[in-house]
């Protein structure tokens, strides 16, 4: 098996934010690039959950290990703290249910590294200021209109923060990606960090279990 | 060309020492199980791969059926280079137990009697089959099977080996298949069971040795059986309304559309090769498959501390073991944080799309599987 490196920056920070062996659940997992520059080079035992079946394909003819499912609906099933790690690049903003599905990350995963959009951005609120039009966010390379987005719950990494602040999630490590990728590190997501914040990635943990926390 | 299942040599056989222990207590003996083997068994005898034949499979997954003549039912998967490749794999393949092929069923002679078992065979279950293959793979000295793969039945077979003996599957690869045989799956049966005890032929099960078979009923039985292995589009697509001759209405009662022509043609061929005893017990054993039983229908219960890895095939048009089935086990698969893969293929041919030479992704997912499974298991770098 040669491992491609991520294209992604995101992916490239993430992999280098887990630690070697444990297991990972990698939800919304596209076709495994992720998961398997985990394997062959932190040795984890992974998993992931797709909900593309082309996708899920790609996965398994890497000889993954992927199920075809859905992260709104799927993630009650596991039991708790069944992985070292559960991940959600850029799938955040998918979710029909993100603040459930949160909850859920930190319920089966001892940590959660979670990467989103960051709607704060300065020029996405350019485009909201000065030309009235809904800030575009890319999907995999693709810019996509508001009408056609799978992007149906974007935030800003404030939003975010106090998301996982009413969850009794902390915050162990965040990092800005820059669009060059660029990293750089994140602290309590002041003004200044949301506005020039292009991508967020967190690594979260929470202690103990907030029952409808919020 | 019909050949009469007696003059076919089924070697080999393994004849098992003492009593079969089945589900219903019943003890059976002088139990006999024919099998094919494809390929090498590797000197730590770690390269098993088990295949459970559907309900009227048979063990010539490869090469030439002697019976019908025909290429193996799974012919254009397994074999040197292919997605089962017997360069790499030792695949096995067992009839099961009461089939009709060589294994101990209601055909074979009674030891007691001296005469065919008949209706006096006992029922049993998918279990059952399962532990006669236990025994089979104790006789090769294999203690572990690389892996366990099976469709329809043969996926109830599959989940039965991961669920009752974990530690002996590596690898469980149940396609098509469900925790539990559905109500409408039982009403489908009793139809095919209630055709063939209406054939005058039937003589209640003891028609052996008196010249006839209820070949009536058991194509019936199959007709009605085959409607439910394919898919609504499967059939537009291949018949439509067409008409054999000329394309006019006859205004007659016979079969006259190509989709009647050819179900029949499906029936007859079918009498041939299978036995309607072991059509009757194989069905039973079907029915009676509820994983989930013995845990008071809690189905997660049933995987606990499993450490087989999973692979779980579904057909977008099957609509006998719909997706959802396999999606119940993967839910409770999940409870176990178990390590499980799952697909639902789109396909348009029904339950037996997994029977297609042309299910690529099917096979590209098996490949892709067995591939990172062998890396796991070592036998592959």
């Amino acid at each position: 098996m040669s491992p491609s490196v991520p294209r992604r920056a995101d992916l490239r920070l993430i992999a280098e934010l887990v630690t070697p062996g444990g297991r990972v659940l990698d939800v919304g997992c596209g076709d495994g690039t992720l998961l398997e520059t985990l394997e062959t080079e932190k040795q984890v035992e992974g998993q992931g959950i797709e909900i593309r079946n082309n996708r899920v394909e790609a996965c398994m003819r890497r000889g993954l290990t992927v199920i075809q499912g859905d992260a709104d609906t799927d993630l009650p099933d596991f039991p708790d703290r069944a992985f070292d790690y559960v991940i959600l690049s850029q799938a955040l903003q998918n979710m029909h249910r993100p603040r459930e599905v949160l909850d859920q990350l930190l319920r089966i995963g001892r940590r959660a590294i979670v990467s989103f959009p960051n709607l704060g951005h300065w020029r996405a609120r350019l485009t909201l200021l000065w030309r009235g039009r809904m800030p575009i966010v890319e999907t995999n390379g693709m810019p996509r209109s508001w009408y056609d987005t799978p992007n149906i719950h974007l935030c800003t990494i404030r939003d975010f923060l106090l998301m996982c602040e009413t969850l009794g999630i902390t915050v162990e490590e965040g990092h800005a990606v820059g669009r060059d990728g660029a990293l750089r590190r994140l602290g309590a997501g002041t003004a200044w960090e949301t506005l020039w914040t292009h991508q967020a990635v967190y690594v979260l943990t929470r202690s103990r279990r907030v029952p409808n926390g919020g | 060309m019909e050949i009469e299942a007696a003059t076919v040599d089924f070697e080999p056989i393994f004849a098992l020492d003492g009593k079969l222990k089945l589900q219903s207590q019943v003890e059976l003996a002088g139990t006999q199980c024919a099998y094919q083997t494809y390929g090498t068994l590797n000197a730590d005898r770690s390269n098993a791969i088990m295949i459970c034949h559907g309900l009227t499979g048979d063990q010539y997954v490869a090469g030439t059926n002697p019976l019908t003549g025909r290429a193996g039912w799974w012919d254009h998967v397994v074999g040197p280079g292919l997605v089962l490749d017997t360069d790499q794999y030792f695949v096995i393949c067992t009839n099961v137990l009461g089939g009709c092929l060589g294994t101990t069923g209601p055909s074979t002679i009674n030891p007691d009697t001296g005469q065919p078992w008949n209706m006096d065979f006992p029922v049993f279950t998918v279990a059952d089959m399962v532990d006669l293959q236990v025994h089979l793979i104790d006789a090769l000295g294999i203690d572990q099977l690389f892996a366990v793969i099976g469709a329809s039945m043969g996926g109830m077979m599959a989940l039965d080996w991961a669920a009752r003996h974990p530690e002996r599957v590596f690898a469980s690869i149940p396609v098509a298949a469900s925790w539990r045989h559905t109500a409408q799956n039982i009403a489908f049966h009793e139809v095919g069971r209630r055709a063939i005890t209406a054939d005058a032929d039937w003589h209640d099960g003891a028609y052996r040795g008196l010249g006839v078979k209820p070949e009536k009923g058991l194509a019936a039985a199959r007709m009605v059986a085959h409607i439910t292995y394919l898919s609504e589009t499967a059939f537009q697509e291949k018949f439509g309304r067409e008409l054999p001759r000329d394309s006019k209405l006859s205004f007659v009662l016979d079969p006259e559309f190509e989709v009647e022509r050819y179900l029949d043609h499906q029936g007859k061929t079918f009498v041939q090769r299978f036995d309607a005893a072991s059509y009757m017990y194989l069905t039973r054993a079907m029915d009676y498959f509820d994983l989930a039983a013995r845990h008071d229908g809690d189905l997660s219960a049933v995987f606990k501390g499993v450490g087989t890895r999973f692979l779980l095939v579904s057909f977008t048009s099957d609509w006998l073991f719909p997706t959802a089935e396999s999606r119940t086990i993967v839910r409770a698969l999940n409870a176990n944080a178990a390590d499980v893969s799952f697909i639902e293929i789109p396909a348009d041919y029904g339950h037996d799309s997994f029977l297609i030479e042309s299910a690529t992704d099917f096979h590209d997912v098996l490949e892709g599987f067995l591939d990172g499974s062998a890396r796991r298991r070592g036998l592959k770098p």
